[in-house]
Parts: structure tokens; sequence; C-alpha cells
């Protein structure tokens, strides 16, 4: 059983060293073909093995739905009660060993559908979305290394693996956001995101070494059975918390994620909505009864996922760029997530991870079939697509009910799980945790609402652009995008759509029923959210809905200016700092290597005086050495 | 005969040689302070010759062989010199200065590359 | 030897006529490194070594007193003579005959005749040779020199050799080095 595992992971590995070393292999003498043919070999490079992992990954769920239960008592060891875990090797590093393990169990697989058919999607989407891309073989292979490096996280059963994982994704979505790098802002995107998680991960590494101290191994059974005092788990887990905050775009650390939208919208839609960034909460998970021992940490949690939702939400509702939206909106579910963590439910916050992996890399999808129509991200240049898209439209539909709440789309039972853990939380700041993430499905209404209205609805207001910079995809003249593209959106919209009632479905089973009550004034209130912004988009459809913000609509576009105040607080000084240093560089350190120098050549040229060839000299010098060591000599004895 | 005497003579002889040698630049003239010096020595070997009673008499040979080899090397010296005129037209110890450093150009006192730095 | 030694004060007879010849010998090499006249220079040459040979004379040696004289004062002044005369140096008193070094010269000098004056007083101050005329007569130096110093005395006329060939070399203008 474990080899499925290991194979599950390795196939994706396979398919991205083929994707990089053998696309191109014997077409140097096919002339103008060989683009084609790199292109063709690619796509079945990406493919194919994604498919076979995605099989074998039901095949694991399947299997592990009739093991032995375990008492573990959660809601996905009801579902999949079984359990495999396999150690490849131990490696002695002379003070705590690590295990190269691979575990299986309900959260992992759980986790590992969600990765493997969006992954899958997303591959089969891409060919149709880069068909004219000259450096479709590497991306195609960076997003098959990035899928194996995900999957290597979930199913890593030591921490130490997990990282390398964790690693490789950071990697990967530095490489994929600044795919089209000949764009300054790309590259720049792709290099401020893999800073900003590099900081979180700084602290997750150090988290990761005081756990597997404090409890002798890197296993991660053996780290959640082990005996830490409860200081050390608290640093431990803020520490941890630092790098779940990187990857998953939490408050502080989340500015990277509305620039990663730089990437071609397929990597936005598998990376940074439904997979990458939902690592963060799946290591949260994954060490749950770690961080349940350190209530600090969860309070912690609740506050940063409180500001980060709510915040989040209002920046959505401003944006003007569609992919900026959805960024916002991820930032805002996952902060859902972290919410519902802190709340001590972390069945509430997988089935929202779930939930909104599917919606979430759907609208995605579904936001790339519409920037592939229109040819540019910004909904001003959109409107009144609904008759040019009419499958585009009802999937992002879909996506756009699921992400408001609304029934009975898969994101009403998640964010109706999550809200009412919230609300039955204990924590201190979960009064303050409720009345932010109630609000917040308020606005989250009317975003979606507005972003909904302002792409489908309205008068068309296509422009003609005359060429599309690298960054945009290239304008079809199609009414509707090629089928490899259609077909996963309308694959991911199933989901989508019945997730919420399988997962409820299956929550019941395990004795976790929907709470109506709550769940009616979630919907009230998102309701209200989108009857607001419909109002207002009814009175005036050429106008933004976003007005109704009033003088805080350029503070919400700003996302509240914390990108203009790390520039201030950060990187100005760090740039003078680095001006300063390189100027003493300049000035002192070289100005002492030259100074010596200079010094040196001055002085030599006081000794060359006396180098001036006459002979006598050379012999008055001698004899007055000759001399001088006579007296000393004489009065030294 | 107090062995102060002749020494202390020879000393002073010497060390005007030495003055010679260092001062003078006609070099013909500098040749002359050589045998200034060397006629120092001399007399410092034949002294001490005497106080010792040398039976070998191996201050006075030596003597004789010095006077021998300062012949000699007057003889090359004075060859050289007279070379040195043919080719400089000149015996002037100080203004023969091939040892000398190339002067550079002024103002390119520094040092190649150093611009680049 | 130096038991029986009488003071330094007064002199005895020997070492009046010694002094003397040694002061002459000074004040001529002073005045052949001072004076103005190449020629004369060469003249006071011959004095000095005039006075050095009656200061051989006077210590008993007396071979080593002629070949004095026969070698410097006829052989090596006459050569310095034709050097100077075929450098075309001006006869007569010239100006630059000394350079610019001369005060190091002189405080070198100077500072040469200190240590070694006070260094040979300190060291022989009552070293006393007793006179034995006839010791450096041609006959014992002959004999020494063919019996126990007859080697150097080869090698000597090798170097001789060598010397003459070497200035017979660089005098001739028709003989060109190796290019």
């Amino acid at each position: 059983m474990i080899a499925v595992v290991a194979l599950i992971v390795l196939l994706p590995f396979a398919a991205a060293a083929a994707g990089l070393l053998a696309t191109r292999l014997g077409t140097r003498n096919l002339g103008p073909r060989a683009e084609r043919v790199a292109y063709r070999r690619a796509a079945w490079f990406a493919i194919v093995p994604g498919g076979v992992s995605a099989a074998l990954t039901v095949w694991l769920a399947a299997s592990l739905a009739g093991g032995a239960g375990t008492s573990e008592g959660r809601f996905w060891s009801e579902l999949l009660p079984g359990r495999v875990e396999g150690t490849l090797t131990v490696v002695e590093t002379g003070s705590v060993p690590i295990s190269l393990t691979l575990r299986d169990d309900g959260l992992s697989v759980l986790t590992g559908i969600l990765v493997v058919v969006v992954a899958l999607a997303v591959q089969v989407y891409s060919v149709g979305y880069m068909r004219d891309e000259p450096r479709y073989p590497s991306y195609s292979a960076f997003v098959s290394l990035f899928t194996s490096a995900m999957l290597l996280v979930v199913y890593a059963g030591d921490l130490i693996v997990l990282y390398a994982g964790w690693e490789i994704m950071g990697l990967c979505s530095y490489l994929l956001i600044g795919h089209w790098w000949e764009d300054r802002a790309n590259s720049r995107a792709a290099v401020k995101a893999f800073l900003v998680t590099r900081l979180g991960d700084v602290g997750f590494l150090f988290g990761i070494f005081v756990l597997g101290t404090a409890a002798g191994g890197f296993r991660i059974d053996d780290v959640l059975r082990a005996d830490i005092p409860q200081g050390t788990l608290i640093a431990a887990t803020l520490l941890l918390l630092a790098g779940v905050a990187g990857k998953s775009a939490q408050v502080p650390l989340h500015t990277w994620l509305p620039d990663a939208m730089a990437g071609p919208t397929p990597i936005s839609a598998l990376i940074h909505a439904a997979t990458m960034v939902a690592a963060g909460i799946f290591v949260v998970a994954r060490l749950y009864p770690a961080f349940l021992a350190a209530p600090p940490t969860l309070d912690v949690l609740g506050v940063v996922a409180a500001v980060g939702m709510l915040g989040a939400a209002l920046a959505a509702l401003a944006q003007d760029d569609l992919k900026r939206v959805l960024a916002y909106s991820t930032i805002s579910q996952l902060a859902y997530m972290g919410a519902a963590l802190a709340a001590g439910s972390d069945l509430a916050a997988m089935f929202h991870l779930v939930s909104h992996g599917a919606f979430k890399a759907l609208l995605f999808l579904c936001a790339g079939l519409v920037i592939h129509h229109v040819g540019s991200n910004l909904i001003s240049h959109m409107g009144g697509l609904r008759r040019a898209l009419p499958i585009t439209f009802w999937t992002m539909t879909i996506g756009f009910a699921a992400l408001a709440g609304l029934p009975p789309a898969s994101g009403f039972f998640s964010k109706d799980a999550v809200l009412s853990a919230v609300e039955h939380g204990t924590g201190p700041a979960q009064p303050f945790v409720y009345a932010s993430a109630l609000l917040t499905v308020g606005v989250t209404g009317a975003y979606a609402a507005r972003a909904w209205l302002r792409t489908f609805f309205g008068p068309a207001r296509v422009e003609p652009l005359a060429e599309p910079p690298p960054g945009v995809a290239h304008v079809f003249d199609g009414r509707e995008a090629p089928r490899s593209m259609l077909w996963p959106a309308g694959v991911l919209a199933v989901p989508a759509l019945l997730l919420g009632l399988a997962g409820s479905a299956a929550g019941s089973a395990a004795g976790v029923k929907v709470e109506w009550g709550p769940a009616a004034v979630s919907l009230a209130v998102a309701l209200l959210g989108a009857g607001i912004v419909y109002a207002l988009w009814r009175s005036a459809p050429e106008q933004d809905p976003a007005r109704l913000l009033g003088p805080f609509r350029v503070p919400c576009e700003r996302a509240f200016y914390v990108d203009a105040a790390y520039a201030a607080l950060v990187a100005r000084p760090v740039l003078r700092l680095a001006r300063a240093v390189v100027r003493t560089d300049a000035r002192v350190v070289d100005g002492a290597v030259r100074g010596s120098g200079r010094a040196t050549l001055g002085l030599s040229g006081l000794v060359r005086l006396a180098q001036n060839g006459n002979a006598q000299l050379y012999v008055t010098g001698l004899f007055a050495g000759l001399v001088l060591i006579a007296v000393a000599a004489v009065v030294l004895t | 005969m107090h062995v102060v005497y002749p020494v202390v003579i020879s000393a002073l002889l010497f060390s005007i040689g030495v003055y010679g040698v260092l001062a003078r630049r006609n070099a013909i003239l500098v040749l002359m302070s050589v045998e200034l010096m060397l006629n120092a020595v001399n007399l410092n070997l034949v002294a001490f010759d005497v106080w010792l009673r040398d039976r070998l008499h191996g201050g006075q040979v030596l003597t004789l062989f010095v006077i021998v080899i300062a012949a000699a090397e007057l003889g090359l010296g004075l060859a050289i010199v007279l070379a040195v005129f043919r080719t400089r037209r000149t015996v002037d110890v100080d203004r023969l200065r091939a040892l000398a450093e190339v002067v550079r150009a002024p103002g390119s006192g520094r040092l190649d590359g150093e611009d680049a730095l | 030897m130096t038991s029986q030694a009488p003071g330094l004060w007064p002199p005895s007879g020997p070492e009046i006529v010694f002094l003397l010849l040694g002061a002459v010998a000074v004040g001529s090499a002073l005045l052949v490194v001072t004076t103005r006249q190449l020629v004369h220079a060469a003249l006071w040459l011959v004095v000095c070594f005039g006075a050095l040979a009656g200061g051989y004379l006077v210590l008993t040696a007396e071979f080593v007193a002629w070949v004095q004289v026969l070698i410097y004062v006829g052989a090596v002044v006459v050569l310095l003579l034709f050097g100077i005369m075929l450098t075309r140096a001006p006869i007569g008193p010239s100006a630059g005959l000394d350079s610019g070094n001369r005060w190091a010269a002189a405080l070198v000098a100077v500072a040469t005749a200190a240590v070694l004056v006070t260094v040979v007083i300190t060291g022989f101050r009552s070293a006393y040779a007793p006179l034995q005329p006839g010791q450096g007569a041609a006959e014992p130096l002959g004999a020494s020199v063919f019996r126990t110093w007859v080697l150097p005395f080869e090698a000597l006329s090798v170097l001789l050799l060598a010397a003459l060939i070497g200035a017979i070399v660089l005098s001739r203008t028709d003989i060109r080095g190796r290019e």
C-alpha cells in the first residue's frame, strides 16, 4: 500500500523530470515542426502521470474507506478510517534522526484527492491556455514538480520530509509566477512571493527544529505523542504559524498573493487558490494536537484570521482586476479556515479547505476563460459576456454562488460549518472573530455579486486590444475557449456544486450536523450584501458598485496600504542600509585598500629618491651601515 | 715601537680613503682613494707582522700580494674608466646613472590599472 | 712582548721619525682627496706613498718599502697619470671635482675614523713591538714567499695574467662582445 503512496508522489516527479529533459530530445532536425512536437510531448508528459496519480489516489481512498477504524474521532477518520505508514530509511544525523517516512490517512487522502484533481484539471486546461507559449514544456514540468511537492507535503510522515516538499513548492511558485519574466513586474512579483514566503519559512523551519528537538525525532507521530512542555509547544507552534501565515497568505505576510496573479491564470488556480496556499492550513490540521495544546497560538491565529478575512474581503470589493478580486477572496477564505482552526474545529477547516479548493480553482479557470476571451484582466473591460460565453457563465455562476455561500453550492455548507465552529469557540477572541466572520460573509456576498454582475451583465465594454503584453493571454476569435479548457471547468463545477451536500452527508454520518439557525443568519447576511450591490448596480449598470464604499474605496483598493507600509518600514530602510553599506564599502573599505596602496606608492616614491643610480650614494649608505653595525657590535658586546 | 702609532695612522688613512671614494666625482680620483685605502691596510699588515714577529712573514708577504693585486686592480680599473670615457665622454661617477630606474614621464606616477579600481 | 714596554710618552727616536712620516702621509692623503687639480692629486699621492715607504723602513720592512717605492710610486702613479691624460682631464684647477655627496661622505668618513681609532686605541694601547733590523730583508722574505707562500704566489701570477688580458680586451675598441 505504501508503495502506491510513493508512486502517487513520484509519478508527477518523474513527469517533471521527463518534461524538463525529454520534450525537445531529438527534435532538432524537425525544423519548424519541433515546437509542435515538443508541445504535444510535454502535454502527454503532464497529463498521463497526473491522471494515473489521480486514479491511484482514488483507489487509495477506497481502500482506506474499508480499513480498520481508529480512535481519533475526526470526521475523516470516520470516513476513511484506514491508515498506512512506511519508512524507507532513518537518517542518523548525530542528534535527532530524520526518518524518510510516508504516511497516508484520512486527512492525507482527502487533501491528496483535492490536489491531484485540481492539478489534473489545471494541466488539461493549460494545454489549451498555453497553446502558443514557447516555454510550455518547462511550464508543464514545473506544474508537475509542484504537484509532486504538494503530494509530498500531504503524504509526509516526517516533518523534515514535509519541509522538503514545502520548500520545493515555494520554488515552483516562484518559477511559475515569473513564467512571463520578460515583464519586469512579473519577475518582481515572483521575487516578492519568494521572499515573503521565505520569511515565514524561516519561522517554520525553526518551529520544526524546536518540535523535533523536544520530541527527540521528526516523525509526526512521535512528535504528536511526545510529552512536550507547554512553553516549548507554544514557541514551536508560534514559529510554525509564521510559516503557515507565509504559505497560506495570512495577514502579516499576505501581500505576495495578489501580486502572484502575475503568473498564468491556471497557475493562479492551482497554486494560489486551491493547493499551495492550502498547505499552511493542512499543516496546522496535521499537527493539530500540538496546536490544541497551545491555546495562545490558537488565539493569535484567530485574531490574525479575523483581521485577514474582513480586510481581504473589503479589498476584494474594491479591486478592478478580476484575478486580484479572486486573490483577495482567497486570502479571506483561507482566513476562514484559520478561524475554524483557531476555534478548535479542524473538521470545519478541512471541509472548507476542500470545498474552497474546488470552487476557487473553478473560479480561476473560469476567470481564465473570460480573460482569454476579453484579452484583459480588468473588470472594467468586461461586461455582458453572458451571451458570448454561456458555458463559462454557468460554471462561474456556480463558483460565485459557492464563494458567497449560497445553497446548495458547497460553500454554503462548509462556510456554515466554519461559522458554527467559530460561534462555539471558547477562546478569548472568539466574539471578535465571530463578528468579523459574519461581517465578512456579507462583504463576500457583495464582492461576489459585483464581480459576477460586472463581468456577465450590463453593457459590453470589450475594447479591441492590438497586441497583448506578456502576462495577458492571447485574444481568441472564437466565442468560447477550446474544449480542453472548458472541460476542466465543467468537471470542477460538479464538486463545487455538490461537494457540500456530500460533505454534510458524511459529516452527519460522523455526528456533525448542519446547524440551520446560524446557516440561515449567514445566508441572510450574504444575500443582504449581494442585494445592496445588486440595487446599486441596477441604478447605474455602467458604474462600479464598489462606489458604495465611499471614501474607503481607495484604501480598500490599495489593500489598506499594507504594501506601502512594508515598503516604507522594511524595503526602504533596507535599501537605504544597503546603499549605506555600498557607500561604506566604496569609501571606507575600498578607501582603506586604495589608501594603503597609495601610501605604499608614496613611501616607495620617497625611498626611490635614494635609488637615483649614483653608485657613490649607494656606497655611502653601505659604509654608513657598516659603521652603524660596527658601533652596535662594539656597544652591545 | 708602539703598535698604536702605525695602526692609528693606518685608520686615519683608511678613513681619508673612504672620504675620497665617497666624495670625489672623477673616477680616477676614486681609484686613487681606493689605493689610499689599500695602503692603509698594508701599513696595518706590516705593523702587525712586526709586532707578532711572524716567522713565516705572513703580514709582509700578504702586503706584497696586496700590492700586486692593487696593481692589477688599477690596471683593470683604468681600462674600465677609459672604456666608459670612450662611450660616455665623461668619467664623472655621479653622472653615470645607468643603475637608476627608468624615469617615467612626469605626472604618470600612478600605477597602471589603478584608475580602474 | 709587552711586559717591559716603555710608556707612550715620550716617544723614542724611531717613533718620532715614524710619526713625522705618518703625519706627512696623512696630510698628503688629505690633499689627495681635497685638491682641486687632478694632476696635483696624483703628485700628492706620490708624496703619500713615499712617506709610507719611509714608514715601512722604520718598521724594519725593507723589502716591502722598496716594492712600495717601485710599484706604487713608480708604476701606479704613472698609470694614474696616463689615465688622467687619456680622459682629457683639465690641467689646472677645476671646480667640480667633488660631488654633491661630499657632506655625507665626510660624515661617514669621520664616523669611520672615530670608530676605527677608538677601537684600535682601546685594543692596542699597550702593544709594543721591539724593532729588529733585518727582519724584513729580501732574503728571509724571499725564502718565505718561495717556500711557504709559493702556491698563493703562483695563483697571483695567474691573476695578473687574467688582469692583463682583461685590460687589453677592455681597452681595445676592435674587440666586440658577443651580440
